[in-house]
């Protein structure tokens, strides 16, 4: 703050507080007697009013109150641009949390940080700070028992989407997801819609029109099988789902038709920034041992 | 016929317990909801996002406000020797405060709000508000004006500060462009508008939740007690510290935020100095009772009186320690807040709004004392100790979720996740739901006790 600002914060709060002062030296002065005989000699509606003196422990808290305001603002920033004779700031006050944390984060991660994934997963004291960084930073969409919800995929299966491997988990925490479905009713026609989630239907239940299924078999290898394979089976280069389990990421099959008509995009946020390099890791292990369990 | 406008009074009277009972079971609904979500009934307008605030615009400037209208004209009137300035504005002020309050019900639960906290109402009810506060403010100091007794009576200090400053907090907090019929945006923005907000925010509990009440309770506590008032030149200290210093405090509500530090500090120091203003408005009222003591015994409303500002007292020490840096790194965003308002609003608010109307309705409408003694000592129990569990659930939840939230173990890894927090405070959840319901059960019985004064019935007679 300019100059200008800086000496009027400082003024105000000053002259405040010696008008605290003047207020109560002003109006304690004359003794005055404690006893129903002393009113003002005004009378409203019946109402009289004593004027007893203000008690004393009373003044006391007030002039130690001002006292301690003064203090205070001797020893923390408050007068406008003056940082106060303790040079604290809430930035520093943070920062020595945090170095404090971070120090005995990096000392007790040393003692596992660096072992193989396998064995990774079996320190339980690994995984229990993996579990605590999973409960507070991704909990909110895969769930505090990782089973995921409606476009938010179950971490405790073996379906994977982006690939299971600790590498590619790891990735995905890292720099996040982005699965991205194109509306392909334009191309499909309304027909082909139809033909198409008949045929995608058929690959993990039987019962489906014979003919929609032929008609769909073609058009789905010819717009759908570059991302999810000609077999269906997906491909964890693209996050594109296996289409012939019967685990469907956005709820259960009855949304195929407008998955086509509209295309579907998930996002998972990276987390490199978020967490630092370690928890990632940690959190990404502890996220590969529940599939593993 | 008496010289004075009580057909007003009376009519904020009726209005001030409906929208209390009203306002106080739209806190038990969405009290309930938190600890069963299921009460929202999966309907939009009944979950808990768009109740909150018309749960805190009912009971504050529903239920408060009327009461503040309404004992201030009553007050004045009775201390200045006068009838009202105006009739015919005072019936517009009615009119008009209703009018803001009924658009407030049939905006908020739509989703239609400005989203600063108290202070959610759209522009166009703010600006109603505003015509009506300038009309209240013409007939409250119209009549001060021509006032028959040379002095101001202390009462009127309080109604007036709380008249002419939130007028000032309501319109400068409220300052926006509109850009159609029910959107507008603040012509704030960042660190300001949230320093502008609590400015407001914190001056809505200083002046229209504490000095507007101080007025209530140097005509009401008096006359009740038949007392004269302890001290004026304690009155003179309190009222102007009181003013001066609640101005300073809305930084409280923003530690550790983008504000920069030495408005922080400011904002915690002040608070401080609050303390001792604050408690000289609790030492005249307890102490204008002394030398009537005995009439605890037998009379509920002064009881309920003596809780009341005990209840203020404990707030406003409450308060001030809340905004130490170091306690509210603890307390802020937990439900300790919630307890705070709470002992506030219940204990101080609430109670010397009851109070001072069982001392009001048998005088407005002529009857020799209320309908039964024994019904306002049972609302004192029943309110009182829903006030405890309320207040003290609240403050075990708030304190459990602060420490929980802050748990770094020897790894330097948090302890806790946020739902684990939530689940820790289910049973204060509905710990405190049951206080709600208790103090609403209360404000119940008031009404039938009330209206049975008014049929003109004496129970036992």
């Amino acid at each position: 703050m300019n100059n200008f600002w800086h000496w009027t914060v400082i003024v105000i709060v000053i002259v405040h507080l010696i008008a605290y002062i003047w207020l109560l030296l002003a109006t304690a002065k004359k003794k005055v007697a404690k006893n129903d005989k002393n009113t003002t000699g005004h009378e409203w509606d019946g109402i009289v009013e004593l004027d007893s003196p203000m008690p004393r422990w009373w003044l006391w808290l007030f002039v130690i109150s001002i006292i301690f305001a003064a203090g205070y603002l001797y020893a923390y920033p408050g007068l406008g641009n003056y940082q106060g004779s303790l040079n604290w700031s809430q930035q520093k006050q943070f920062q020595a949390h945090y170095d404090k944390v971070t120090e005995a984060r990096n000392k007790s991660f040393a003692t596992f940080i660096n072992k193989p994934i396998d064995e990774l997963v079996n320190d339980d004291k690994a995984m229990l700070i993996g579990s605590r960084i999973f409960a507070n930073n991704c909990a909110l969409c895969h769930g505090s028992d990782a089973q995921g919800a409606t476009g938010f995929p179950n971490l405790t299966d073996d379906d994977w989407n982006w690939g299971g491997d600790f590498e590619q988990i790891l990735t995905s925490v890292k720099t996040g997801r982005n699965g991205i479905m194109p509306p392909l009713a334009p191309a499909l026609g309304e027909e082909g819609v139809k033909q198409v989630a008949a045929y995608v239907r058929s690959l993990s239940s039987t019962e489906q029109d014979a003919n929609l299924v032929a008609e769909g078999q073609n058009k789905f290898n010819m717009f759908c099988a570059a991302c999810h394979g000609t077999d269906g089976k997906g491909n964890d280069m693209f996050g594109a789902p296996n289409l012939t389990d019967n685990i469907w990421l956005h709820g259960t099959s009855e949304i195929i038709e407008t998955a086509i008509y509209e295309g579907l995009s998930g996002k998972m946020p990276a987390h490199a920034e978020i967490l630092d390099e370690n928890r990632v890791k940690l959190v990404a292990a502890y996220v590969y041992s529940l599939s593993k369990e | 016929m008496s010289i004075y406008n009580d057909r007003v009074v009376k009519q904020f009277t009726v209005i001030t317990i409906i929208w209390g009972i009203v306002g106080m079971l739209v806190g038990l609904f969405i009290a309930l909801q938190l600890a069963w979500p299921a009460f929202n009934f999966d309907i939009p307008w009944l979950t808990y996002s768009r109740l909150r605030p018309l749960h805190t615009n009912a009971v504050i400037f529903a239920f408060g406000g009327n009461a503040l209208l309404g004992t201030s004209f009553y007050v004045a009137q009775r201390t200045c020797g006068v009838r009202l300035y105006s009739d015919r504005l005072a019936t517009l002020v009615f009119w008009g405060y209703q009018a803001v309050i009924v658009g407030a019900v049939l905006t908020l639960p739509f989703g239609y709000t400005q989203s600063k906290e108290y202070a959610e109402l759209i522009w166009p009810l703010d600006v109603l508000l505003t015509v009506v506060w300038v009309m209240y403010a013409i007939v409250y100091f119209g009549t001060l004006a021509t006032r028959k007794e040379k002095h101001i009576y202390v009462a009127n200090w309080f109604y007036s500060a709380f008249i002419i400053t939130i007028a000032v907090l309501h319109i400068v907090n409220n300052l926006a462009i509109p850009v159609n019929w029910h959107l507008s945006y603040p012509i704030y923005s960042g660190a300001v508008d949230a320093l502008t907000q609590w400015w407001y925010g914190h001056n809505a509990v200083g002046f229209f939740l504490t000095a507007g009440f101080l007025g209530m309770m140097y005509y009401f506590v008096p006359k009740q007690a038949n007392r004269p008032v302890y001290s004026y030149r304690l009155s003179i200290v309190h009222f102007w510290a009181l003013v001066s210093t609640y101005m300073w405090a809305g930084p409280h509500h923003l530690h550790y935020t983008a504000l920069p530090d030495w408005a922080q500090s400011l904002g915690m120091v002040f608070s401080l100095v609050l303390l001792a203003p604050s408690w000289g408005g609790m030492i005249n009222g307890i102490m204008t009772l002394s030398g009537a003591w005995h009439k605890l015994r037998t009379d509920p409303i002064i009881k309920m009186m003596v809780v009341a500002l005990s209840f203020y007292g404990m707030s406003t020490f409450e308060g001030p320690m809340m905004s130490i840096k170091t306690v509210n790194a603890l307390s802020h965003y937990t439900d300790w807040t919630i307890g705070h308002v709470h002992s506030g609003a219940l204990g101080w608010v609430a109670l010397m709004t009851m109070a001072s109307i069982y001392t009001l309705v048998p005088r407005l409408w002529g009857r020799e004392k209320m309908y039964s003694v024994g019904l306002i000592n049972t609302h004192f129990w029943i309110a009182t100790l829903g006030i405890v569990l309320y207040i003290a659930s609240m403050w075990m939840a708030g304190v459990m979720q602060g420490l929980m939230w802050r748990e770094v173990d020897t790894n330097g890894s948090l302890v806790y996740s946020h739902v684990e927090s939530i689940e820790a405070t289910y049973p204060y959840y509905v710990i405190r739901a049951t206080g709600g319901l208790m103090f609403l059960i209360g404000a119940c019985i008031q009404a039938y006790n009330v209206m049975m004064t008014i049929k003109g019935k004496v129970k036992g007679a």
